[in-house]
């Protein structure tokens, strides 16, 4: 899984993570878990799983293989 | 799903089912609903374009016979912090303050009080027995000001946002976003060419023709229903109770008929005072913005400047390029850095690139949505220096994209790998239009640029009634701003098997509909579709089940077609259908009425892009610019109702046009717009214009059942550059300002010698 | 403030009305006689919202003093379609998809009748120029031309 730059002083500077989680929710609790202030600081974050891009994902499944970006939550007019 | 399919309704272009009452004068907007006893509010604005305020004294106005009421930044209570959900979010005490001023006022026509009266002329004669007394402040009012050390900050507990640490001191850099990939330094190194330039994108408003209006009518208990103009009646009560600190039950909300909004619409200004002024008359209060308000007071869209490097080698690939993207937010934070900065490479395989974007402060009006907000902005940037680059390279542009156009499996900019994309579809089609191929006309260049929008799904609920005689009713939330209940009525049509013209639609209030999240980020036909969809899967799957108690079988041997229950294959085959009327008549024994729904949180959006090719001809004496043709390209991954998709692509190449060409917020060294109204804030009319020649290209969305990707905002993005790049072209003279208005264009061409 | 009494005639109507004398006609129609199809988009005679016609003659509603209208006939969009039905100017804008919001399309269908009235047949020019003073700001204007331009066939040739 892949951090935003603006994180990555939560991450001490590490922008890729392997992780292995069966989805969203417990992906942020592993991250939160190896660097504590991080959920927070995801928010309301984006995510994409394998470049579907879910505004609000909580139970998404996530596969072994699975490329998962966190980025900013995306509006429109 | 979403392959090629013969569909029955979808891909039509029925009449509207709301067009009658549109083309008679019946449809009520925001103004247009008059209640008994209403009395009428009205804003006091400040003449300052940045001061604190000392003293407002209101007691020779609240003397005036025929004045109900008065409220100042007092009379609010407290704002709690914390971030708005949904669109148009923004941080909820930024709003409060916005709405009204509390202790400093941030921009010329900033609210400082309001008043309730009898009548328009009473209320006027009150704004000006208020007396406010100010100490005025030096404005900040370009970015370059804005952003250099010492600079007068606008907000003192202001401290930038996403930086690794803290600063130690404040500014009115409000936040800033990076993006990058790669060694941008090896890119450039790796390059033939190298194009760099700087942008500047004007101030501009999203220009809807209906002046912001509402009625609110407070009952003694507190409670409050309010009819307005919104993009989105849900999210507006959400405002309007964190401002008021109200419960949201105790407020209700009625969107009216909607004219226009493209994002300006997502945002409250005049609700929460009508329903304080309300609370303190004990009357209705209509409140209605005049054309100057809305140019001063209500949500333009950043001004930007841009400065763009990219590399390139000689046979046209890519090496490297970066963006440097600044965007004014106006008097609050919340400029649309992000999606700029996500956008702004997003077209194109990139091995090495960063970006680095700013959010900044101030003293003009708070900006809001407007149509893909930040993406014109940073990708007319980008698309004017491809252009340049394929000027360079002697390389066809449209060329020099395929080169480097991003497919399914390219990692995209902001991050994940494109699902299935129609950037390429729309790059061969724009090649093989005849308007790209034709001969160019005397004096005329000839532009092209690419366009890119996410497209967002979010929350939608829908309700399906089957009425007695098997007509159908939907209820949804989603304000219908440019045809969407057609949308809806044929995706149910198509799902349903019956005729569209036995489907209503109705927009319900936030007391009989279920939460919708706003029109907006073209996610209506999308997200509020898909809804409608299920909720009439729902309604099959229940007349299945009433067909099988009917015929004593099971409901797995019924199947669904052409609007009837069938027995499925192998079932008895004597039953005759039972079509959608005879179950909805057999229903009262069957179970009782018929009523489908679905709420759910659309994921899923497909990305839309979209190329623009236009022939425009300057006239070298007057820097008079004429555009000739137009045409816009663009994936809609399927096209519901093609007539409207076109009508989004031809508003929105238009809005484009009007941006790149004329359209400005022009400020005298005050802070005082000098163009706040129609005459002199120049949008596009008739006469300006060419026909707008469209293709629709689909590509489907496989998230979509039917292959919806969303359409109503890629069409503003590229306009801008190919306006520009056009008018380069006709010139030889790059121009990097807009908007390419005669005097300016006059200006660069004598720059330039011509 | 007195009021002044106003004789006129609103779609073939006769209508009598108090008014203020800085009253505009579009006040007048909108909040005092409660005809609200005719469209408030900026006050100054710059967006064509308010088109109504004057003797036949195309006017902005919001320039016109409502004392003005004394004796004059208004038509406004709501005196556009008859029993038998939508004017084929009102149908044409439906069948062409001509309008999105809908807000502008009340001042366009009176423009368009303006306009037909005098110029049957008007070129493609003809008709840019003589909705001009029209804005609309969400469908470009091509499928507003191309209804105008059937609906001109519509009327010289009835079905």
């Amino acid at each position: 899984m892949v951090l935003p730059e603006h994180l990555l002083h939560l991450t001490g500077g590490q922008r890729v993570l392997d992780i292995a989680a069966e989805n969203v929710r417990d992906l942020v609790l592993e991250l939160e878990e190896r660097h504590p202030g991080l959920r927070a600081a995801l928010g309301r974050a984006a995510v994409a799983i394998d470049g579907q891009i879910f505004q609000d994902a909580f139970l998404e499944a996530i596969g072994p293989d699975s490329e998962v970006f966190f980025l900013p939550r995306i509006e429109g007019g | 799903m979403a392959e090629a399919v013969d569909y029955k309704a979808i891909g039509t272009s029925p009449v509207r089912p709301d067009g009658v009452d549109k083309v008679t004068g019946r449809a009520q907007y925001g103004a247009d609903l008059n209640l008994p006893g209403q009395i009428y509010g009205k804003v006091l604005r400040s003449p300052h374009a940045h001061a604190r305020i000392l003293k407002i004294d209101t007691s020779r106005a609240l003397a005036l016979p025929g004045v109900y009421g008065v409220i100042t930044g007092q009379d609010f209570p407290e704002a709690e912090g914390g971030e708005i959900g949904g669109e148009g979010g923004g941080d909820v005490s930024d709003l409060a303050k916005n709405i009204m001023a509390r202790d400093k006022v941030l921009y010329h026509g900033h609210a400082v009080a309001a008043v309730a009266a009898k009548s328009l002329s009473v209320a006027q004669a009150a704004l000006d027995a208020i007396s406010v007394e100010y100490e005025v402040l030096a404005p900040v009012l370009d970015l370059e000001s804005a952003m250099a050390p010492g600079a007068t900050l606008i907000d003192p507990s202001c401290f930038t946002k996403n930086l690794p640490e803290k600063p130690t001191a404040p500014s009115n850099i409000a936040a800033v976003m990076k993006l990058g990939r790669g060694n941008v330094e090896e890119g450039f190194a790796q390059a033939d060419v190298i194009v760099e330039g700087e942008y500047r994108i004007p101030m501009a408003h999203q220009g809807y023709i209906e002046p912001h209006a509402c009625i609110a009518s407070c009952n003694e208990q507190g409670q409050a229903t309010v009819w307005c103009c919104t993009q989105g009646h849900f999210e507006f009560r959400a405002m309007t109770a964190k401002v008021l600190r109200m419960h949201i039950a105790d407020l209700k909300f009625i969107a009216s008929e909607i004219g226009g909004g493209f994002g300006g619409k997502t945002v409250i200004y005049l609700e929460p005072l009508a329903v304080m002024l309300s609370r303190k008359s004990r009357r209705p209060v209509k409140m209605a913005m005049t054309r100057e308000e809305v140019f001063r007071a209500t949500g333009p869209t950043s001004g930007t400047l841009a400065r763009i490097r990219v590399g390139a080698r000689k046979d046209g690939t890519l090496t490297a390029a970066t963006a440097w993207l600044a965007y004014e937010a106006g008097a609050y934070a919340g400029a649309p850095m992000g999606p700029g900065a996500m956008t702004v490479f997003a077209p194109y395989i990139l091995p090495n690139f960063a970006v680095e974007a700013f959010d900044v402060l101030l003293n003009k009006p708070k900006v809001a949505a407007y149509r893909a907000p930040g993406a014109p902005q940073s990708m007319y940037a980008m698309e004017c220096a491809m252009d340049e680059l394929a000027e360079r390279l002697g390389m066809d542009p449209i060329d020099l994209r395929l080169k480097n156009a991003a497919e399914e499996g390219t990692q995209a900019p902001y991050g994940p790998k494109f699902p299935a994309i129609g950037l390429k579809a729309c790059l061969n089609a724009a090649k093989a239009h005849p308007n790209y191929t034709r001969p160019l006309p005397a004096g005329a260049g000839r532009g092209m640029a690419v366009g890119f929008w996410f497209n967002v799904g979010m929350q939608s609920s829908a309700e399906v009634h089957i009425n007695e005689d098997g007509t159908v009713t939907i209820v949804e939330g989603s304000p219908d701003i440019g045809g969407s209940r057609a949308s809806m009525a044929l995706m149910a049509s198509e799902t349903l098997g019956i005729p569209y013209e036995r489907i209503k639609v109705i927009i319900g209030d936030t007391e009989s509909a279920g939460f919708s999240n706003v029109t907006g980020g073209s996610r209506t036909t999308f997200a509020t579709g898909m809804a409608v969809i299920r909720a009439c899967e729902d309604i099959i799957a229940q007349c299945k089940s009433r067909a099988a108690s009917t015929w004593g079988i099971d409901a797995d041997q019924v199947d669904w077609r052409d609007g009837a229950a069938i027995p499925a294959p192998g079932v008895n085959a004597a039953l005759k259908p039972l079509a959608l009327a005879d179950i909805a008549a057999g229903a009262p024994k069957t179970g009782g009425p018929l009523l489908g729904r679905a709420s759910l949180n659309a994921q899923g959006a497909g990305a839309g892009f979209s190329v623009n090719l236009a022939d425009i001809r300057v006239d070298p004496e007057t820097g008079k610019v004429d555009v000739l043709s137009f045409t816009a390209i663009q994936d809609a991954g399927k096209a519901i109702h093609p007539a409207y998709v076109e009508g989004q692509m031809q508003g929105g190449a238009v809005q484009g046009l009007g941006w790149a060409l004329n359209e400005e917020y022009i400020y005298d060294a005050n802070g005082v717009m000098q163009n706040a109204g129609f005459l002199d804030y120049r949008m596009p009319v008739a006469s300006d214009l060419p026909m707008i020649d469209t293709v629709i290209v689909e590509v489907p969305n496989p998230t979509h059942p039917y292959g919806v990707r969303g359409v109503g905002e890629t069409p503003i993005v590229a306009p801008l550059a190919t306006a520009a790049n056009a008018v380069s072209r006709a010139t030889g003279v790059r121009m990097r300002d807009l908007p390419l208005s005669p005097p300016r264009v006059l200006e660069a061409l004598e720059a330039a010698g011509r | 403030m007195d009021k002044i009494q106003i004789g006129t005639s609103i779609n073939g109507e006769a209508v009598e009305f108090l008014c203020e004398p800085q009253q505009s006609l579009l006040e007048v129609l909108r909040d005092t006689l409660g005809r609200t199809g005719t469209k408030e988009g900026c006050s100054t005679g710059d967006c064509g919202a308010c088109s109504v016609l004057m003797d036949g003659r195309l006017v902005c509603a919001c320039l016109v003093l409502a004392a003005e209208a004394g004796g004059h006939e208004i038509t406004t969009i709501e005196g556009l379609a008859t029993d038998a039905g939508l004017h084929p100017i009102q149908q044409k804008f439906l069948e062409h998809a001509a309008l999105q919001c809908g807000i502008c399309t009340p001042g366009l269908i009176v423009a368009t009748k303006a306009l037909l009235d005098r110029h049957p047949d008007p070129d493609e020019t003809t008709i840019r120029y003589w909705l001009a003073g029209n804005l609309c700001r969400c469908t470009g204007y091509d499928k507003i031309i191309r209804a105008v331009q059937d609906a001109a066939r519509s009327l010289a040739h009835p079905a």
